[in-house]
């Protein structure tokens, strides 16, 4: 029954939102628009026990002392300022949260997005070692589209850059589609065997 | 030349015609018309409409556009209610209106016509689907290729549990909407399974509170179908937060302080991807990704000691269980895969023909 229960309603409401789809007539839109507002509602069930485990978590953390639990005193203190200042003073554009999120949080965020040049550049030095023939074709063609859509590609050869567009444009996205085309099919067969039952690892798999 | 202008009439535009808009919820009515003769000339239209039934009532303005504009849409009609609309010409403030046009309704439609296309996919694909299933469930062995990075989860697990150390699972920065993320949860559930077996520990921080809750379900469900409930622990399945920088950090540190033996990113992933699979590398961690979007693909190859790429992801699921039903279901993915292919063939050798059939691959 434990089972079967969430299997009864992922399997009705799977093809109720199916049928959904081709049903453009209003009271098939309000259904729709009910079903977002309970997924609304489940959320907002969820984030609490989401909230509550990061609340044991830390608190765990620092009662044991584990590796550099005070980090565990700056999240928990972050998360609860943040959650009275909001609460307290509201989240308008002018609001004390609005300005702690766009000069503390947005440039951290932004701090973390930059590094990402550098773990390119590490990851590159390693991916462009030509130990293999895939790996001499992926150093070949990335210096290819590299000199070609600098300024300096048109001095090698004029029609260099039109060369590096062309593995833009041909092989790579070529490429791209054949695997948009597994993935979407891949999706499907999986919204299919979770709706129809098939799938049940989501459920600790077959009973 | 304004002089002039002042004492001339426009020509208003021509053949105004009012439709039902198709494949909609109703409330709404197309309008088009041949531009005015004068259209180069003018400022624009102004679109007016009355209930049909009102015959001595006046036009009321309901829109406009800029000249060279030939339709229009009225989305505040009234379902069942006949209007006749004009379209005039607006040149100085003045109005120069068409001939009404024929008294429309506005209605909604119960079938989309326009995603007919996708229902017989989505048709055909079942059945198929269904076929191989039976097939698989009357017992008959289908042959599945080896998949690299899903042959080497045995092989991490037993990595990580030899070393004493846990395995990280990040199941993507999607929530639980996304495929991937689904796909994802199916993969944790099979290697949760090994996990209790071995007796190793887990992490598996989440982005998003649903996928937190539904992680932490798959997991204890994989302990208790394999008969150790009590080897589960809360703190394996962890929330941390919805940031997506703040998330790649925290999994960072994750692994810098923790040293997972094996690291699965498995799900959806964005610009985040390198900064946590270059961490885990540059930390030594034994690492599968498995993504289906194709501009992380190179940087989780670079990365990552085993990639599942775009389908593979949806194929794990099948191939780790090794369950006949799911394995059934992976033919009807590559017998989908082979129609398309053909209709694609079909259709480009078509255009070479200047026949353009291309019209029926468009979903609206």
């Amino acid at each position: 029954m434990k089972r079967k229960i969430p299997l009864g309603i992922c399997l009705i409401m799977g093809i109720m939102m199916i049928i959904q789809f081709f049903i453009p007539h209003p009271v098939s839109l309000g259904f729709a628009s009910t079903i977002y507002k309970w997924v609304i509602v489940l959320m907002a069930f969820a984030l609490v026990l989401a909230i509550g485990n990061l609340i044991r978590h830390h608190t765990l953390k620092i009662r044991k002392r584990k590796e550099d639990w005070p980090y565990s005193i700056v999240t928990l203190f972050g998360m609860t300022a943040m959650a009275v200042i909001g609460l307290i003073w509201g989240v308008d554009p002018d609001s004390l949260y609005q300005r702690i999120f766009l000069n503390i949080l947005a440039p951290l965020g932004g701090t973390m997005f930059a590094l990402l040049a550098y773990y390119m550049a590490s990851a590159a030095y390693r991916a462009f070692r030509a130990r293999s023939l895939e790996a001499t074709l992926l150093l070949i063609s990335a210096f290819i589209v590299m000199i070609g859509f600098m300024p300096f590609g048109q001095y090698v050869h004029t029609r260099f850059p039109a060369f590096a567009e062309w593995v833009m444009q041909v092989p790579n996205m070529a490429s791209q589609r054949g695997i948009l085309l597994g993935v979407a099919f891949g999706s499907i067969a999986t919204a299919l065997k979770i709706i129809l039952g098939i799938e049940r690892s989501w459920l600790g798999g077959k009973e | 030349m304004t002089f002039l202008l002042i004492f001339l009439s426009f020509l208003p535009p021509t053949d105004v015609i009012a439709r039902d808009k198709p494949n909609d919820a109703g409330s709404t009515i197309s309008l088009s018309w041949n531009l005015s003769a004068d259209d180069a000339l003018i400022d624009g239209y102004v679109i007016m409409k009355r209930e049909a039934s009102d015959q001595a009532g006046e036009y009321s303005k309901i829109g406009s556009t800029i000249r060279g504009v030939m339709a229009f849409e009225d989305e505040n009609a009234q379902d069942g209610i006949p209007y006749e609309y004009v379209v005039a010409v607006i040149k100085n403030g003045e109005l120069f209106e068409s001939a009404p046009s024929e008294p429309t309704v506005s209605s909604p439609q119960v079938f989309h016509t326009g995603r007919t296309n996708v229902l017989i996919a989505i048709a055909v694909f079942t059945l198929m689907l269904a076929y191989f299933v039976a097939k698989a469930r009357s017992g008959k062995g289908l042959f599945i290729r080896k998949i690299a990075g899903l042959a080497a989860v045995e092989e991490a697990v037993g990595r990580a549990t030899e070393m004493g150390k846990p395995i990280l699972y990040v199941p993507g920065l999607g929530d639980i909407d996304w495929t991937a993320t689904i796909a994802s949860m199916n993969i944790l559930g099979e290697v949760a399974k090994k996990i209790a077996l071995y007796d190793t520990a887990l992490i598996v921080p989440n982005r998003w509170s649903v996928t937190y809750t539904v992680s932490k379900e798959v997991v204890k469900e994989a302990f208790i179908s394999e008969g150790r409930p009590e080897k589960f622990k809360e703190d394996y399945v962890r929330y941390l937060t919805e940031a997506q920088f703040g998330f790649a950090a925290a999994i960072n540190g994750i692994i810098m302080r923790e040293k997972p033996a094996t690291n699965f990113f498995v799900g959806r992933f964005w610009a985040e991807s390198l900064i946590m699979a270059e961490t885990g590398s540059q930390a030594g961690s034994f690492q599968i990704a498995g993504t289906d979007s194709v501009l992380q693909l190179p940087f989780f190859v670079t990365a990552c000691d085993y990639t599942l790429m775009g389908e593979e992801l949806y194929a794990a699921s099948a191939y780790l269980s090794r369950e006949p039903l799911l394995l059934g279901s992976l033919k009807a993915q590559d017998y989908g895969k082979l129609i398309v292919l053909l209709m694609l063939i079909f259709l480009t050798a078509f255009s070479f023909l200047n026949i353009n059939l291309l019209g029926i691959l468009r979903v609206q």
